[in-house]
């Protein structure tokens, strides 16, 4: 529990305090800004036909009909924007040899997924485009689908792009991995299934571009406004000085708006070519169809480790499904995985291979952790196997081979250096929160009585990396950008601060941490500052939100724009009181002459600053200061989550019963955010394990196009979380933070997933493919695969 | 999520209701709290030319006691039903099955006879109708004609209504002492729909079941009657020792289970036989 707006005993600062959002009263009052509220004088609204098959050629279009429709004001298919439309681009060309297909964003010969659009109809009014999509003929001659990855690589295989389904093949390998194998006492193999997962904001996608005729200003529901314009330009050719990209509030995103879509595009395109303002607002089916996708991994690890459990080496072996194109990060999440496979373990070997394939469905890209919940997953699951082939308890398995406290800053066998950690007092805290040998002994008991309600304990001990990026290390994995963020501090005349942030927020409540950090850094009322964000217009230089950076970056240049604006005050305060900048002290918004009551606030230095009348020689007479941090190394929150189920073994259900959530993310800005987003992140982790899933049936086709197939849980079926937090300060960065954004969701998963197949192993079951459904649970209890008639593999 | 255009009536009386119904032609559909027909709407799965919402037509709500039944208008949303001392008393089956419709936000404009007239067997107030032997009453502009509802669900999302008919309410017969009741609903999420549902409705009698009335949600294109299990119990006593769980095991006989991706058939069969034994030992209260 987290009380709110109190200050901590014994500190004085914002930094720390558990501060109700500035942001929610707007936001629960429905005073907001979302892109589909917006409305323009003329503005056009615009409809998407899709391709209703996975593959096929397109051999006639004709739109005449639908132009005749009521309300009509043009149609347009794929053939209308050829030349002009471009490359949906993707940023991240992992290898040198890797194949990146074109990838028109309307479809003009081929279609390759079910979903891809093929024409549009802009009409006056959303309700009359839809209505005439209809009458859009379209001829299509259907080409064989490509489903499944490891079909795809084989010989003969229909191919997604002519140049066949292998888009990549990435190696990276350390230390003497053979050798590790070599001789090993206990290997553990085993084949895990990411399955392919929708990341489902509360606010649909949503675009509205316009044109004076000169410019373009496009407000779309997106993370990456800065991102966004760059790539945009890149693609239409509007100059990026005639582009403003504006997202406005944004309902959540999850990786699913750090994208370029085919759909930002063409809008552009579109009131380019009609002169008016457009609108575009998918509807929740047309999201679950063209959002693009998460996870979709096929899994193979090895563990070689001696006979008391301590690891010698891991191998992984994936095969990563693409979709049908290269989209803006497509190829590197996997990869972001690829260091993560060691989790917080010690080995001296390493060896990671990753193939990316095409498939003829939705492009896959970030996901809410986006490579490291894969990663964290299969080394997690595998310590629990380790554990159960070697008869020890799960979590000494695990002490035996993690890094400890005393051994950081250390260097892993993938090549990063965690900077700090103490997975000794995370996991202390967590077992005696969660009553772990109770749950022992009640699980015993069960066991021997044959309770047809079995009780399982699944243990995630996690690290991650996040706080992308480093530039460097993006450069040396061929990351088309910087991972740099950027603040501006504004001192205005009456001594109230604008900040301005290029990091994006959609939810995550950078208005009211910003607030924090700048209240303690000038020492104005945390009530006196307000944050401007999300249009290139007013902050023009960003990096935006995604991969759990905002904090651990953009908090890092704010703090930085906070310590110039404080410095030039200090020149000012030092000539209104006739001293020299180094008797000056600074305290609580006061400059003071050392040894003195003389003092000035920083209000009044603002005001004075402003005037301008007697200022230090030479002095600009501006209170305001950008700054640009490039981090030095990534974050590395961690952390012990211990999940209890009841896996009911007569019809296969599973209940959380208990979850307990120990994390270390450094200094806390605000416990109450922090706690948000562990809940959040916790929460869309059980969801992949229990029950999120995208379905393709055998034609490509999806089946899980509403809530009603693709389930999401609600607070109804998840348990009350137990939160507690260890703090270990990070040592790379001045506020000693370390990401929360993921954290959640990457811990989750195996912990649940460990638990189902803990209280199943009595019963000889040793693994249990995501979402563990119900169905899934009984048919691994009693080895009962479905007939052929029954369908397809569970 | 876009809904082609239509015609849209919003009728003040059941009289004017059934006018506007009868002028309207075969492709009207009747609105009533839109839990289930918006979505087909939104989805473009159903084209009505008129929709006639019954929101505002009073006389279809509410609940009243006649002696040895009780009755429940059409329009009586969820949260009444489930609210209603009258309902909880008498029949308290179907306050049991209403109270797990969806969630809250679906019960507070759902609606009763909605529900039932939607007839998707995977609803949960059709299989209690079924095993309540409730009485359905529609009205037309020709008169009232009365369907139990074992004649009430024909087909898959199809009720025995003819063109210009509107349900008014049902009769809920009131079974009396001696009887137990339990709704068994099995669902991946708390708003889902029940991928097994069972409702029981058990006499016992000296600690054996005189009389069990038991129905099946979604293991068939309609609701089901257990009866393999309604005669097989009979005798059978009321206890843990296993007579329970013998002829829950006849669950699955003469059902049509659909296959979907929350569950195949053979996986519903497994399950309408484990919720039948676990509706069957709560209705019998051991």
């Amino acid at each position: 529990m987290t009380e709110t707006d109190t200050a901590p005993a014994g500190t004085m600062g914002e930094v720390g305090r558990a501060r109700r959002r500035k942001e929610d009263a707007r936001l629960v009052t429905g005073r907001t800004q979302w892109t589909d509220n917006i409305q323009l004088p003329g503005m056009l609204h615009v409809a998407f036909l899709r391709s209703p098959l996975a593959h096929a050629r397109i051999t006639r279009v004709d739109v005449s009909a639908a132009r005749g429709r009521p309300g009509v004001v043009a149609v347009f298919s794929g053939r209308d924007f050829a030349a002009e439309q471009g490359s949906l681009p993707c940023a991240w060309p992992v290898t040198e040899d890797i194949v990146i297909p074109d990838h028109p964003p309307m479809a003009v010969d081929e279609v390759r997924y079910v979903g891809e659009a093929v024409a549009c109809v802009i009409a006056t009014d959303r309700y009359r485009a839809a209505d005439a999509l209809d009458a859009i003929e379209i001829d299509y001659e259907p080409l064989d689908p490509v489903l499944d990855m490891t079909e795809a690589l084989t010989e003969g295989s229909a191919t997604v792009h002519e140049v066949g389904n292998r888009a990549f093949t990435w190696k990276f390998a350390q230390g003497d991995v053979e050798g590790a194998f070599r001789d090993a006492p206990v290997v553990i193999d085993r084949t895990f299934v990411q399955q392919r997962l929708i990341p489902s904001a509360m606010e649909p996608r949503a675009v509205v571009a316009q044109t004076d005729g000169d410019g373009f200003t496009l407000h779309s529901a997106t993370q990456i406004p800065h991102i966004l314009r760059v790539m945009l330009a890149l693609t239409t050719g509007i100059p990026e000085h005639k582009l403003r990209v504006i997202a406005p509030d944004v309902g959540g995103g999850f990786g699913s708006k750090l994208q370029v879509t085919a759909e930002e595009v063409l809008c552009l395109l579109i009131t380019r070519r009609l002169g008016r303002p457009v609108k575009w607002t998918e509807s929740r089916s047309e999201g679950n169809l063209t959002v693009h996708h998460g996870r979709d991994q096929l899994q193979r690890i090895s563990v070689a480790a001696e006979s008391d459990g301590r690891i010698r080496g891991v191998k992984v072996d994936l095969l990563a499904d693409m979709g049908a194109y290269l989209m803006l990060v497509t190829p590197g999440v996997p990869l972001l995985g690829a260091f993560m496979y060691g989790g917080i373990y010690k080995m001296d070997a390493y060896d990671f291979t990753c193939t990316g394939v095409f498939t003829t469905k939705m492009p896959t890209d970030a996901y809410r952790g986006a490579g490291r919940p894969e990663a964290t997953f299969a080394i997690e699951r595998a310590m629990d196997e380790l554990a159960a082939e070697l008869g020890l308890d799960p979590m000494e398995v695990r002490r035996r081979n993690w890094i400890r406290h005393a051994e950081f800053p250390y260097t892993t066998i993938c090549g990063l250096t965690y900077d700090s950690g103490n997975y000794e007092a995370a996991t202390d805290r967590a077992l005696a929160l969660f009553g772990y040998d109770e749950l022992r002994a009640e699980q015993a008991d069960r066991r021997n009585r044959r309770d047809p309600v079995q009780l399982g304990i699944g243990i995630s001990t996690y690290t991650e990396m996040c706080g992308l990026a480093p530039s460097r290390v993006l450069g040396s994995l061929s990351y088309g950008a910087g991972g740099w963020e950027h603040a501006e501090v504004r001192m205005l005349p009456t001594g109230k601060v604008e900040v301005v942030t290029g990091s994006s927020p959609h939810g995550q409540g950078h208005v009211t941490a910003w607030s924090q950090i700048v209240a303690d850094a000038l020492g104005v009322p945390f009530e006196d500052v307000s944050v401007l964000h999300g249009d290139t217009a007013s902050s023009h230089k960003g990096m935006d939100t995604y991969g759990s950076r905002s904090l651990s970056v953009g908090g890092i240049a704010l703090v930085q724009a906070c310590e110039k604006v404080r410095e030039k005050a200090r020149q000012v305060a030092a000539h209104m009181m006739e001293a020299s900048p180094d008797d000056v002290e600074f305290t609580d918004g006061r400059f003071r002459v050392r040894g003195t009551t003389t003092e000035r606030t920083i209000q009044e230095i603002a005001l004075a600053t402003f005037a301008a009348h007697d200022l230090p020689e030479g002095f600009e007479p501006r209170l305001d200061a950008q700054a640009t941090f490039d981090p030095d190394n990534f974050s590395f929150p961690h952390g012990t989550h211990l999940c209890a189920v009841e896996v009911d073994t007569e019809t296969g259900a599973t209940t959380i019963r208990s979850y307990v959530a120990v994390d270390d993310v450094g200094k806390v800005v605000n416990p109450l955010i922090v706690e948000g987003q562990v809940h959040g992140g916790i929460a869309q982790g059980i969801a992949q394990a229990l029950f999120e899933e995208v379905v393709y049936d055998a034609d490509g086709n999806l089946l899980t196009t509403t809530m009603a197939d693709y389930l999401l849980p609600s607070a109804t079926d998840l348990p009350v979380f137990v939160t507690d937090r260890t703090e270990t300060p990070a040592t790379s960065n001045p506020l000693g933070v370390k990401g929360v954004g993921e954290a959640g969701t990457i811990a989750s998963t195996p912990a649940v997933v460990n638990a189902i197949v803990d209280a199943l192993r009595p019963y000889g079951v040793r693994d249990v493919r995501m979402p563990c459904t119900p169905e899934r649970v009984w048919r691994a209890l009693h080895d009962r695969a479905p007939s052929a008639e029954e369908g397809a593999s569970v | 999520m876009i809904p082609a255009s239509f015609d849209y009536s919003r009728p003040s009386s059941l009289e004017e209701a059934l006018a506007v119904l009868g002028d309207a032609g075969e492709e009207a559909k009747v609105l009533a709290g839109g839990q289930s027909l918006l979505p087909l709407l939104r989805l473009r799965l159903a084209y009505p030319t008129t929709l006639i919402d019954i929101g505002r037509v009073a006389e279809l709500r509410g609940i009243a006691d006649h002696g040895d039944h009780v009755f429940i208008g059409a329009m009586t949303t969820h949260h009444e039903v489930v609210r209603s001392p009258v309902v909880n008393e008498h029949c308290p089956l179907v306050a049991l099955a209403t109270a797990t419709v969806a969630d809250r936000a679906v019960r507070h404009r759902g609606t009763f006879g909605g529900s039932l007239a939607h007839a998707d067997p995977a609803g949960d107030l059709p299989s209690v109708a079924l095993a309540l032997d409730m009485d359905l009453v529609v009205r037309s502009s020709s008169g009232e004609r009365v369907i139990p509802a074992a004649d009430f669900f024909v087909d898959y999302l199809e009720p025995a209504l003819e063109p210009g008919e509107i349900l008014v309410g049902a009769r809920v017969p009131k079974l009396g002492p001696g009887w137990g009741f339990h709704y068994e609903k099995f669902h991946r999420t708390a708003q889902a729909w029940a991928t097994v549902g069972v409702a029981a409705a058990v006499r016992r009698s000296n600690g054996t079941v005189a009389e069990a009335r038991i129905a099946l949600t979604n293991m068939g294109p309609t609701p089901i009657r257990a009866v393999a299990v309604e005669a097989a119990v009979r005798g059978a006593a009321a206890d843990r020792n296993g007579a329970l769980r013998e002829a829950a095991e006849q669950a699955a006989e003469g059902t049509d289970p659909p296959g979907d991706l929350h569950a195949r058939p053979d996986y519903r069969a497994h399950l309408s036989r484990v919720l039948t034994h676990r509706a069957l030992l709560a209705a019998c209260a051991v």
